[in-house]
């Protein structure tokens, strides 16, 4: 039967003529491979609100550390005699910017009641001592901000080593630094800030060393579990037998395998910093007069708004917005990185 | 499950026991004594208050003393209110803090359960855009902002509820509410996670293949498998509203732990932070445990300790 067949050239035929192109088109890779961070921040970047929010803080941020040259007055120089001033922006004549508000009934000019000569202004009003409130402001989100990267030192610098440590050393080392956690974290923040407070003076120095005390435990127990995972992988093995020290073991295979737990858990160490500060100059035994601080600035707003409301939304606003951005950006950062939210 | 009781309340014992070490140890430290607010007295004076309080025996005596004392319940006296115990200025506040507490407690988890499974049913949505839009709020604005805000346009612009002050139920209103939404948004947040988890599972599939309706599947085994994680947030729930109680209390001026916490803090009354701080942590301790403890009760899948053997 098979002698019967035509040969099988004359049974096929090449679908291109030219055999030097053949599966050139198809086969290749058009699209760059990306790296897993390259991914990531191509998540991020598509990520609306994560980028509107990144935006915002880094405007924040920007304003904050050129706070002394953007602050158009000194931000504790009373003026008793133009206290509580509305705001005034130039000549613009808005309602609510141009210097008039409801007193007594009715609506006063307090910059023409005040004798404030012409070119004097202040865009966001002063507060109860005649004190510039958008220089304040400005202060107070500068001091959030500080806040911010104190906060985030402390989870770099002390809770990833702890956790790497308790991690990759284990057994009883990692028993005992355990321990330490299990009972410092048993310890409400709040008692171990008040009692700092009582020894220390009320003031920047003692919200850092209670941040230090405590910011960096779920740090620590991150890091910790997923360094137990990456102690078993092949990698970390080879490079054991290689004879690699811990130490460069750490810096080469771990972190950068740790780098989204430490990136995702500071963006919302950030957060919850900037509000104990707030938290604690609000009730009086953070920030002391007369600096300001968005908690203290808030404080003095809630007690006149009655009849100055523009003194409490301000540093409502700014604390709020900072909050929310900084919350957004940390879960837009939790979406890039998971590889599952492709 | 026993051995694992035993073990937490070890450490619940351990906890109250440093925090009653340091604040004595730091109360000691402190410059000034118990006289400074007095009026002038006579060194035979001091000498027999000293007496009577035991204040002339050795640390280490007076150490015995206070945690022998604090065995007994006695958290010491008040130098701020004519020597009145800090166990009965406790008595005194307790209530409208135990109110306030409660009531955000119930109104955060119920909205924020509502909300979170709402959002998980319709996920994808505009409902679920919107309960993500409220979480986000309710998590990042701070409670005393939250606070300020409520008590201007509630309280004092739309006069709707009292400004501050405590005299009835619906001056409790405005408190309620500044406390209640971080638990809301937290606990719906929490929610849609795992109702959106427990909607893509085997028995779900199974239940609407039976034949059962909608409302049965998500009433009979949505809601009620998602629950029992949500469980695990209460004891940070108790955290936050114990904390913005301080704030909240002083904000609305109402008589209740919290708000004395501030004064005394402000006014060095150490006795009485001592005691409340004393106090704080046990409540906080407790509660997490208690926490702890049910979800191995409640969830079947959890056996604490011991491997489970029963």
């Amino acid at each position: 039967m098979a002698e019967n067949l035509p040969p099988l050239e004359d049974q096929f035929q090449f679908a291109s003529d030219d055999l030097s192109n053949l599966d050139t088109e198809s086969e290749s890779i058009n699209t760059p491979s990306l790296t897993y961070f390259q991914d990531v921040k191509r998540r991020l970047i598509r990520n609306k609100v994560a980028m509107t929010s990144l935006i915002l803080l880094v405007i924040i941020a920007l304003v904050a550390i050129f706070a002394p040259i953007l602050s158009p007055h000194d931000p504790n120089a009373q003026n008793v005699l133009y206290a509580n001033l509305p705001p005034k922006w130039g000549s613009l004549n808005i309602p609510g910017l141009n210097g008039i508000h409801e007193a007594g009934g009715h609506m006063v000019n307090a910059y023409q009641a005040e004798h404030v000569p012409k070119g004097t202004y202040y865009i966001m009003g002063t507060d109860y001592l005649g004190r510039d409130l958008f220089s304040r402001i400005l202060y107070g989100t500068r001091l959030s901000l500080f806040i911010a990267v104190v906060a985030t030192a402390v989870d770099l610098l002390v809770g990833v080593p702890y956790g790497l440590i308790s991690g990759w050393v284990g057994g009883a080392v990692d028993t005992f630094m355990q321990r330490i956690v299990e009972i410092l974290s048993s310890i409400p923040n709040l008692i171990v800030v008040v009692l700092l407070l009582l020894i220390l003076k009320p003031g920047i120095t003692s919200i850092i060393i209670a941040i230090a005390f405590t910011g960096w435990i779920t740090m620590s127990r991150l890091v910790r579990a997923q360094t137990f995972k990456l102690k078993e992988s092949e990698y970390v093995l080879a490079a054991r037998t290689l004879g690699e020290s811990p130490f460069k073991i750490a810096m080469k295979h771990l972190i950068p395998n740790l780098s989204s737990t430490i990136i995702i858990q500071t963006m919302f160490t950030i957060p919850s910093a900037i509000f104990f500060e707030a938290f604690l100059s609000f009730i009086g035994i953070g920030i002391p007069a007369p600096n300001a601080s968005l908690g203290t600035l808030l404080n003095d707003g809630q007690k006149a708004f009655h009849f100055l409301p523009y003194q409490m939304w301000v540093p409502a606003i700014v604390l709020s917005v900072i909050m929310i951005t900084t919350n957004l950006l940390g879960d837009g950062l939790r979406d890039a990185f998971d590889p599952k939210s492709k | 499950m026993t051995k694992y009781i035993i073990r937490r309340i070890f450490y619940l014992i351990l906890t109250l026991f440093i925090v009653a070490s340091v604040t004595f140890f730091l109360m000691k430290f402190l410059p000034g004594t118990p006289y400074s607010n007095q009026a002038k007295l006579q060194p035979s004076q001091i000498a027999i208050m000293n007496q009577k309080y035991g204040l002339n025996k050795p640390l280490w005596d007076q150490y015995l003393i206070y945690m022998g004392n604090l065995l007994h319940g006695n958290l010491g006296t008040s130098f701020q209110f004519n020597n009145q115990p800090v166990t009965q200025l406790i008595a005194h506040d307790i209530g409208p803090s135990m109110q306030i507490g409660t009531q955000a407690m119930i109104v955060g988890s119920v909205l924020g359960i509502l909300l979170g499974a709402v959002a998980a049913i319709k996920k994808n949505t505009w409902v679920d855009s919107g309960a993500t839009f409220i979480s986000i709020l309710g998590i990042s604005i701070p409670s005393f902002v939250l606070a300020v805000l409520l008590q201007y346009y509630f309280g004092y612009k739309l006069q709707w509820f009292p400004v501050a002050l405590w005299q009835n139920f619906s001056s409790s209103i405005l408190p309620t509410l500044a406390l209640a939404a971080f638990p809301l948004a937290n606990v719906a947040r929490f929610m849609r996670t795992e109702m959106v988890d427990v909607l893509d599972s085997d028995y779900i599939e199974l239940a609407k293949a039976k034949g059962d309706s909608e409302r049965k599947t998500i009433t009979h085994h949505a809601l009620r498998n998602s629950l029992i994680p949500v469980i695990t947030i209460v004891g940070p729930m108790a955290v936050s509203i114990m904390t913005g109680s301080l704030v909240v209390e002083n904000i609305f001026s109402i008589p209740g732990i919290g708000n004395q916490f501030v004064q005394s803090i402000l006014t060095n009354d150490y006795p009485t932070i001592m005691g409340l701080t004393i106090f704080y942590s046990f409540l906080l301790v407790v509660i997490i445990l208690v926490v702890d403890i049910l979800y191995g009760i409640i969830d079947p899948r959890i056996r604490l300790g011991n491997g489970g053997k029963e």
